[in-house]
């Protein structure tokens, strides 16, 4: 049973408003032309790829829905996973916080587990009668969760060390003569396939091998049929083609497209080889695989940066030209409106609103359904509360174009011929700032991913228990203070959410380089 | 020439990538000689800065001198190396630049940017600095010197900014002075000051003077001898007496038939079809041969080679081959045909009632400081304007930049608020009415911007820009028979309906300048405000604006309100003409009547300014002291007094009542009497 969430409606009406807005700008040569440019730029085509590939894991992660348990599995499958959680959760399941000592947010996390476990119960129990009609969890997953399946459900009890075969804490283990020895316990997934742990490199070799060829053809299947596509538009033959585009000939870049691509599936398909066998980034103190983490964050990450966005940007737009078109008392309105509101440090704003909506939700727990839809609202929450703070560079620099557009000789012309005001902002004012958007847009998307991460560090960002790459730092925090040092979280945090940004960045120079009319009169 | 201070010969430079190279100039040669001052002429895009920039080896980047020798007294410039031309650049050959606004450095005190110049051109002790500068700035003009050069460049007005770039150019005592587009962004008065700089300069040191400039005028005025380049080309040679008295080059006389004057009223301009070509391709035969009217067969291969019509002319065009020949013939099928019955219409007119009656007007923009933004003063851009404007005639509104020109436009049309003062139109008063009943009255008022680059969104297809209107005034509301309409208009102005599905930034200026005429003729108004329309333009491309206003309001019967600060386009185009100074008009009448007959002083000086191509037509240049004072703060008394030649106590006094001279010219001036 399909799920929406109010962030998953939104997502999905950025993307309709993505469409939307491609179509006009292919209409419009003053909008088409430097998109072009920025299709023919390498460096653009290759954050693409990359960016493509965050934004298909964090479309799958958005697609979510209540999983249909399976009569048969009524009893075996949802219990195992009760057990699984107790067992995870272990003794301290409702226990307070304060025993946790400092790590808060563990401790939230397995008060809130203990809690879905206790809303899992009551499902099963609920759904016995009634055995005939299909029944739903009330547990909601998304198609990602699906698809990762397996490293969502092979946990370990806690700590490993990336590709191990033991734990990284000893334990007592009773020898089966009875006698209890402390050693590294062997892993109840990781590597559990081999039957000697020292045959793990060629393993590993074998498997990364097979993973790389198994990406590589995917990749020559995907060359063949853009070669093929391309040599029926220029109507050239196969070979022609694909000579052409190995020597650079090509107006967009696919040389640099499909290397990009190759790279990114290799990668990708022997992740996916060593992953089923191995946790490819170790584990974390849960045992929870953190590649499973660090995939489920991307789309926090994207969310953040893309919906703040969307937030901000309607207020910004009209409040922008509005103060510097009408000018006056308007003008001063929207003026001290936002020099106020800028005044206010930021982190304060968030804090304060963010301590207030939890609450409010913790007084009110019994208004959300599950717990996915409780981090889901702290989320958007946290996405308008972001964008409140941060609409107000956007509205000055629009405020400021547009007081310069108002004493452009078009628009005195347009005021001549007796065209209304909503008229004049709308077919002179806005498609001439429209540039200014766009480079603000794609230059803020990389800040706010890293406002994230700080934000939930601090602990004011999204909800303990959603995975977000700020959250895997902060659990970092006290980990890299061991001895031995856990480095893999904070590694993998940062591994993953440094190809976004960087990608990001890298396309946001190309961009506002196209769309800036001074550096376009130069060239 | 043996004793050629500056001998250049074939210099060719190019500018961008190796593929298309722009070749900016091809082959140009040229001497000058001491003392003196050679002008170099022509439209935009010809490559006459691009020149002067590579005499310099100052090409901007990627720009490259291909072949060719630059001498100045006797050194080969183009082998020296860049340490050694930097001592070339300042002691040699100084350089002022067009925009005097952008070529000082605002945050650096003006005497100090000069001592900067004078320290590099000789190891004077420091105190011996101050006193060079204070010297320099008094050779240039400018009054208090020691002052002046603890100011920094925003308090000084235009002109002044210029002399202050011409002593800096001076400080190295330069034997040649490159001199491009020096007075282009000033005001005609202020502009006769500085050529008046420039000869005095000139006869004191002994410099020769390279002047790029496009204003013919100018050249008569001041230059000894001239080159006319054209598409990267020089085309002619000749002394300024000869040119003028017979120009041998069949673009150069185009030029010069296309400058408009009060002798060519009755009939149309000259025009040039077509634009100069690009300079990124190879050239086959003369560069010309594809808008000349005496085009021949052998024009369009081989290399044009130099003829020598008389001694003192050279000329590139092989109607001059033939030795024999001494006149340019007549034009092919050309005849200054009269244009309608020009003055039968005037004379008809001339009692008719006025169309549109502004009375008093005054528009003040409020001066605001402090927190709450409290009104301190006011800058009184128009300060009691009166204007009647008759069917279907042309009431020239003349003024320098700051007057309030622009403002009264503005004003008239309701784009800037009225502070006092009616604007009746058909007997309501605009001024009075809220901005929902204006809108019947946009579409008869409409206005013409000066800079046809920014008066269209470029984001808008053509089509849409000349609609717009239409659609919103609801004169055609359907889709399809707007575009019907919009073709038309389109061929009427002479861009063509094919135009309509294209974007702005296609055009040329001129065709650009078409289209918004195109913009205001679709909603069918009786009065158009045009601002300065042609100022942007090249001569030829401004004679084509002017036939085709001329050509409409005769067609259509249209009212102009043509605000200009050039005096030939004036004499060209108006029947009626108002003097703007300092928000107010200070003379009005007939075109005639103020142009032949000034009694204003401010007028008498203005007209005696303007650099004329006629020598025995040359008046005796007034000279103004001073800048235009600002509005804000008015003198008391006669706005001009401080500035005035024949002021006399009583002008401080009262503003002077208008005086009517005839039944039509009137002058704000208590001496207008005297002179009678």
């Amino acid at each position: 049973m399909p799920v929406i969430l109010i962030t998953d409606a939104l997502i999905f009406l950025l993307i309709a408003v993505g469409i939307v807005f491609g179509l006009y700008a292919a209409r419009h040569e003053h909008l088409r032309g430097p998109w072009r440019q920025v299709g023919r730029s390498p460096v653009a085509v290759a954050a693409l790829v990359v960016m493509l590939f965050y934004v298909g894991i964090g479309v799958l992660d958005s697609l979510h829905f209540h999983p249909r348990i399976e009569p048969l599995a009524e009893v075996g499958s949802p219990a195992a996973t009760v057990n699984e959680a107790d067992a995870v959760t272990g003794p301290d399941g409702k226990t307070t916080p304060d025993e946790q000592g400092t790590d808060a947010s563990g401790s939230q996390r397995s008060a809130e587990q203990a809690q879905e476990i206790t809303q899992a119960k009551d499902t099963i129990s609920a759904a016995e009668p009634g055995a005939s009609a299909p029944t739903y969890s009330t547990q909601i997953i998304s198609v990602l969760d699906l698809l990762l399946s397996g490293l969502r459900e092979r946990q370990e009890k806690t700590f490993s060390a990336p590709f191990a075969t033991h734990l990284f804490v000893k334990e007592a283990i009773e020898q089966p003569d009875g006698s209890v020895v402390r050693a590294y316990p062997r892993l109840e997934h990781g590597g559990a396939h081999l039957e000697d742990p020292s045959q793990r490199s060629f393993d590993l070799l074998f498997r990364g091998l097979f993973g790389a060829i198994k990406g590589l053809m995917v990749w020559t299947a995907i060359m063949a049929g853009l070669i093929a596509l391309l040599g029926w538009r220029r109507r050239q033959s196969f070979n022609d083609t694909a000579t052409a585009l190995w020597r650079g000939e090509t107006a967009v870049p696919w040389r640099v497209v499909l290397i990009t691509l190759a790279i990114m599936l290799v990668l990708s398909f022997t992740a996916a080889e060593l992953g089923a066998k191995y946790h490819i980034l170790g584990t974390d103190k849960v045992g929870e695989d953190v590649f499973y983490q660090s995939l489920k964050s991307i789309r926090t990450g994207l969310v953040i940066g893309t919906l703040t966005t969307l937030v901000m940007l309607p207020a910004a737009i009209l409040l922008g030209i509005m103060a510097g078109y009408l000018g006056g008392r308007t003008d001063d309105v929207i003026q001290y409106l936002y020099t106020t509101l800028n005044s206010i440090p930021g982190v304060l704003l968030i804090a304060a609103a963010i301590l207030m909506l939890q609450v409010y939700m913790t007084n009110n727990a019994d208004q959300f359904e599950s717990l996915v839809e409780r981090a889901d609202l702290r989320l958007l929450f946290l996405c308008i509360i972001l964008g409140v703070t941060s609409w107000t560079g956007l509205c000055r620099l629009l405020r400021g174009e547009s007081l310069k557009l108002r004493e452009v000789d078009y628009v005195q012309a347009a005021r001549a011929l007796g065209v209304r005001h909503s008229t004049v902002i709308a077919r002179h004012i806005l498609p001439n700032v429209l540039h200014i958007v766009m480079i603000t847009v794609v230059l803020d998307f990389s800040g706010l991913v890293l406002a994230e991460a700080v934000l939930s560090y601090v602990n004011i960002g999204v909800d303990p228990t959603m995975n977000s790459w700020g959250n895997m730092i902060n659990s970092a925090r006290l980990e890299l203070a061991r001895d031995p040092i856990v480095w893999w979280s904070l590694a993998a945090a940062f591994l993953f959410m440094f190809t976004l940004v960087l990608a990001a960045n890298l396309l946001a120079d190309v961009v506002r380089d196209a769309f800036d009319p001074r550096l376009r009169s130069a060239s | 020439m043996r004793d050629a201070l500056l001998q250049v010969s074939n210099l060719t430079a190019e500018l961008g990538g190796d593929e298309r190279p722009v070749r900016v100039c091809d082959g140009v040669g040229f001497a000058i000689r001491r003392g003196e001052t050679m002008a170099l002429l022509g439209e935009s895009g010809c490559g006459k800065s691009m020149t002067a920039l590579a005499l310099m080896r100052l090409l901007p980047l990627g720009g490259r001198i291909v072949s060719g020798s630059v001498q100045l007294a006797g050194r080969e410039l183009l082998t020296l190396t860049e340490r050694e031309m930097r001592t070339v650049r300042g002691g040699g050959m100084g350089m002022i630049f067009q925009e005097p606004q952008t070529s000082l450095n605002p945050v650096l005190r003006v005497g100090d940017q000069i001592a900067e110049a004078v320290r590099l051109h000789g190891r004077l002790p420091r105190r011996r600095v101050t006193e060079r500068v204070v010297e320099l700035l008094r050779a240039v003009g400018i009054p208090d010197p020691a002052r002046r050069a603890s100011e920094y460049p925003h308090q000084l007005s235009g002109g002044m900014k210029q002399r202050v770039m011409i002593a800096m150019a001076l400080a190295g005592d330069p034997q040649l002075l490159i001199a491009d587009e020096p007075t282009t962004a000033l005001d005609v008065t202020i502009q006769a000051q500085v050529l008046q700089l420039l000869k005095g300069l000139q006869r004191e040191t002994g410099m020769a003077v390279l002047l790029i400039t496009h204003d013919l005028g100018v050249v008569a005025e001041t230059a000894d001898r001239l080159a006319v380049m054209y598409a990267g080309q020089i085309v002619e040679q000749a002394s300024v007496d000869a040119f003028f008295a017979q120009p041998a080059h069949p673009y150069s006389r185009k030029l010069l038939e296309s400058v408009p004057s009060a002798g060519k009223r009755r009939g149309e301009l000259a025009v040039i079809p077509g634009r100069v070509p690009p300079l990124d391709q190879a050239f086959e035969g003369c560069r010309f041969a594809d808008r000349c009217p005496f085009v021949m067969e052998t024009c369009r291969s081989g290399r044009i080679e130099w003829y020598q019509p008389n001694t003192e002319q050279w000329v590139r065009c092989l109607l001059w081959a033939d030795p024999r020949s001494r006149f340019l013939p007549d034009e092919p099928g050309a005849s200054p045909a009269a244009v309608g019955s020009d003055q039968v219409s005037e004379d008809a007119r001339t009692d008719a009632d006025a169309l549109l009656v502004i009375e008093g007007l005054k528009v003040h923009f409020p001066i605001q400081k402090g927190l709450f933004r409290r009104t301190v003063g006011h800058v009184k851009a128009v300060d009691g304007v009166d204007l009647h404007i008759k069917p279907g005639q042309t009431l020239a509104l003349v003024g320098e930049s700051g007057c309030g020109k622009t403002t009264v436009g503005k004003g008239i049309l309701q784009l800037e608020p009225p502070t006092g003062g009616q604007v009746r139109y058909t007997g309501v008063d605009l001024t009075r009415i809220a901005a929902r009943q204006m809108r019947p009255y946009r579409k008869d008022l409409q206005i013409i911007f000066q800079d046809p680059f920014a008066s269209m969104n470029p984001r808008m297809l053509v089509g849409d820009i000349v609609g717009e209107g239409m659609q919103s005034l609801g004169i055609e509301r359907g889709r399809v028979p707007r575009r019907r309409r919009v073709a038309e208009l389109l061929e009427q102005v002479g861009i063509g309906a094919q135009a309509m599905d294209r974007y702005p930034h296609e055009f040329s200026g001129g065709q650009r300048q078409r289209i918004c005429i195109a913009r205001a003729l679709a909603v069918e108004p009786k009065v158009i405000v045009c601002d300065e329309p042609t100022s942007a333009l090249d001569v030829s491309v401004q004679a084509q604006i002017l036939n085709l206003l001329k050509r409409l309001q005769q067609e259509l019967g249209l009212s102009y309100l043509f605000i200009t600060h050039d005096i030939s386009v004036v004499s060209y185009l108006a029947q009626e003409v108002a003097v703007m100074y300092l928000g107010r008009v200070v003379e009005q009448g007939t075109a005639a009547e103020v142009l032949d007959d000034p009694r204003h002083p401010y007028t008498k000086a203005l007209l005696s300014a303007v650099p004329s191509m006629d020598k025995a037509g040359r008046r005796e240049i007034i000279r103004l002291e001073g800048d235009m004072p600002s509005p804000s703060a008015p003198p008391v008394g006669c706005h001009f007094h401080p500035r005035c030649p024949e002021a006399l106590p009583e002008c401080r006094q009262a503003y002077p009542a208008s005086v009517p001279i005839t039944e039509t010219h009137r002058a704000h001036c208590i001496r207008v009497d005297d002179q009678r």
